[in-house]
């Protein structure tokens, strides 16, 4: 090989190097960055932050438990909601619908997912929130009131609204790695249970038990963006630091805590109390994240799925 | 159980069009030549977005000079020597960086960025917009280069080229017509985040064209159109949606239409 060559491509690999060492580098600084900017609240409050229930920025009180517990319950609500409907969907489109009409139908569900955070909460605001405070939330009253659930003030903005603007929002994410875990799994199943005399649905029943961890991987997915969902959220769910049982109420997220305050927090102990919580949203994002992965390529093995992410 | 599956995708596509018509019917009735080309105003005297949608240009621009060529740099390193625990790292950390938080690399670039200059910019803006499209160039660009057959590299090999030749003019042409429908969907992706423009870039009343400076966009002007109190704002928040998911729905569809042999 000619000495150009050889040159040359010690100079394209080095610059390859770079350009990938430059992804973990903005990982490492990001940790290091937050850490070091949040060092005030950590130091002076501890592991009391996480579990402090009052949040008086004006009275130096830094407790993020209501932010916490928003983040987890509106979560919730949107698991409940979308994973059924994201496993219908799945299911459909691979194993049922023929594919002249599963591909249209697939793109459409995708297109949900384009659609911006900022624009779902615009839409949240205008039409999702006067339905449930009109339709759905007298209904839910009507007939579960007796919960605690579906008591107190109704006025549209609140948990249940974020809840279930994150269900549609993370539908479309869901649906399509469980799509690719669905593609995954070989067609010498089906065909072997439809040679053993299984109707299709009992075939089907046998591709879901395949697919488990796969379809686990997926709803850990989903959870991991309505974990860090922020603008759609902020806009509906009410913005109030506070723990209630019923879902009627407006509440806080951590990612909307950020949103709505971090721009006006000039004192030193605020800025790094809301850098703290992001930080703590930052790692369980990464944690989670790191789980789907795992459980996803337990199915899909080999296969790229790169393009859903 | 076909009807209750089937219901399901109903479902789904029904919410769609909702949200589609919505933004339709409510956008078209507020914009107009005035809208696109004005800078906000007080409440009463019209007003618009000319300054956010350049604001968005910008930072839209200045993220894909910077994500681009790290992007596709690291891509192309992890399809063609990342067969290491170093490419292994890269990709894992790829993958988990594509699903954190948008508005947390908001707070990395605030910390890094607008602490030290003193300000909020389009500079650090446009570097949050980066951080979000680099690892999405990375990992389409990585998967599309697997895709060229082995037997291409083995040619260009086999009549002498060296390995970085090789790459530069057999696989990344082979390649391109791919890591260029990534790139268009990264850039969709970016141009609709608000989260990390927040208190980065935050906001302008102005035309402004330089990156020291505080600059708008179309996304944090929707945001504040949306939750502002008087109706005459929130009519302005549908038609900037409207320009919004158009540009981006139709980069979505023009990338399906161009694609479409491959699915």
């Amino acid at each position: 090989m000619s000495q150009t060559g050889t040159v040359g491509d010690k100079v394209f690999r080095v610059i390859l190097f770079i350009t990938a060492a430059i992804i973990l580098l903005i990982v490492a600084v990001m940790i290091f960055m937050m850490v070091l900017n949040s060092m005030p609240t950590i130091r002076q409050f501890g592991f009391g932050f996480l579990t402090g229930r009052e949040w008086k920025p004006a009275l130096s009180e830094f407790g993020a438990l209501p932010f916490i517990y928003g983040t987890i319950v509106s979560s919730l609500i949107a698991l409940i909601i979308s994973v059924p409907i994201s496993l219908g969907i799945a299911i459909f489109l691979v194993e049922q619908a023929p594919k002249k009409i599963a591909t249209p139908i697939a793109f459409m569900v995708e297109l949900l997912a384009a659609i911006p955070s900022v624009v779902y909460g615009l839409w949240g605001i205008f039409v999702l929130a006067p339905f449930v405070r009109n339709y759905l939330g007298v209904f839910l009253e009507n007939y579960l009131g007796w919960l605690p659930l579906f008591q107190g003030r109704l006025t549209g903005i609140g948990m249940l609204t974020g809840g279930i603007i994150l269900a549609l929002m993370i539908t479309p994410i869901i649906t399509a790695v469980v799509r690719d875990v669905f593609e995954a799994v070989p067609t010498t199943q089906r065909e072997a249970a439809l040679a053993l005399g299984a109707t299709k649905w009992e075939t089907t029943q046998i591709v879901l038990g395949n697919a488990s961890s796969g379809i686990a991987g997926a709803v850990v997915l989903g959870l991991g963006r309505a974990l860090g969902e922020t603008m759609a959220v902020t806009m509906v769910i009410g913005n109030s630091p506070q723990i209630s049982a019923s879902l009627f109420e407006p509440a806080y997220t951590i990612a909307s805590v950020l949103a709505a305050n971090f721009a006006e927090a000039t004192d030193r102990l605020y800025l790094s109390a809301l850098i703290e919580i992001g930080l703590v949203l930052f790692l369980v994002t990464f944690v989670v994240n790191a789980l789907a992965k795992l459980l996803i390529l337990s199915v899909t093995r080999g296969r790229a799925s790169a393009k859903h992410t | 159980m076909t009807t209750l599956t089937a219901a399901c995708a109903v479902f789904a596509i029904v919410i769609l069009l909702i949200i589609l018509s919505y933004i339709a019917v409510r956008g078209i009735t507020s914009i107009n030549l005035e809208f696109l080309v004005d800078t906000p105003k007080p409440v009463g005297e019209g007003g618009g977005i000319g300054n956010a949608i350049v604001g968005s240009v910008m930072m839209t621009l200045l993220a894909t000079l910077i994500g681009l060529p790290i992007g596709i740099g690291a891509g192309v390193y992890m399809a063609e020597f990342g067969n290491n625990w170093f490419g292994s790292t890269v990709r894992f950390i790829s993958d988990t960086l594509i699903g954190i938080p948008s508005i947390i690399i908001g707070i990395f670039i605030y910390t890094l960025v607008v602490l030290p200059m003193g300000r909020q910019s389009g500079l650090a803006g446009g570097l949050a917009l980066a951080i979000i499209m680099i690892p999405i160039v990375a990992r389409t660009t990585e998967e599309m280069i697997r895709l060229v057959p082995n037997s291409m590299r083995e040619a260009a090999l086999a009549l002498g080229a060296p390995q970085w030749r090789v790459i530069w003019n057999i696989v990344l042409p082979a390649a391109s017509a791919g890591i260029a429908t990534g790139v268009m969907l990264a850039i969709a992706r970016i141009s609709g985040e608000t989260a990390p423009l927040l208190f980065t870039a935050l906001n302008s009343r102005f035309y402004n064209y330089f990156f020291d400076q505080p600059m708008s966009s179309l996304t944090v002007q929707i945001y504040n159109y949306a939750t502002g109190p008087f109706d005459i704002e929130h009519n302005m928040a549908w038609a900037a949606t409207l320009i919004l998911v158009g540009l981006i729905l139709t980069i979505n569809i023009a990338v399906r239409y161009l694609t479409r042999k491959r699915f």
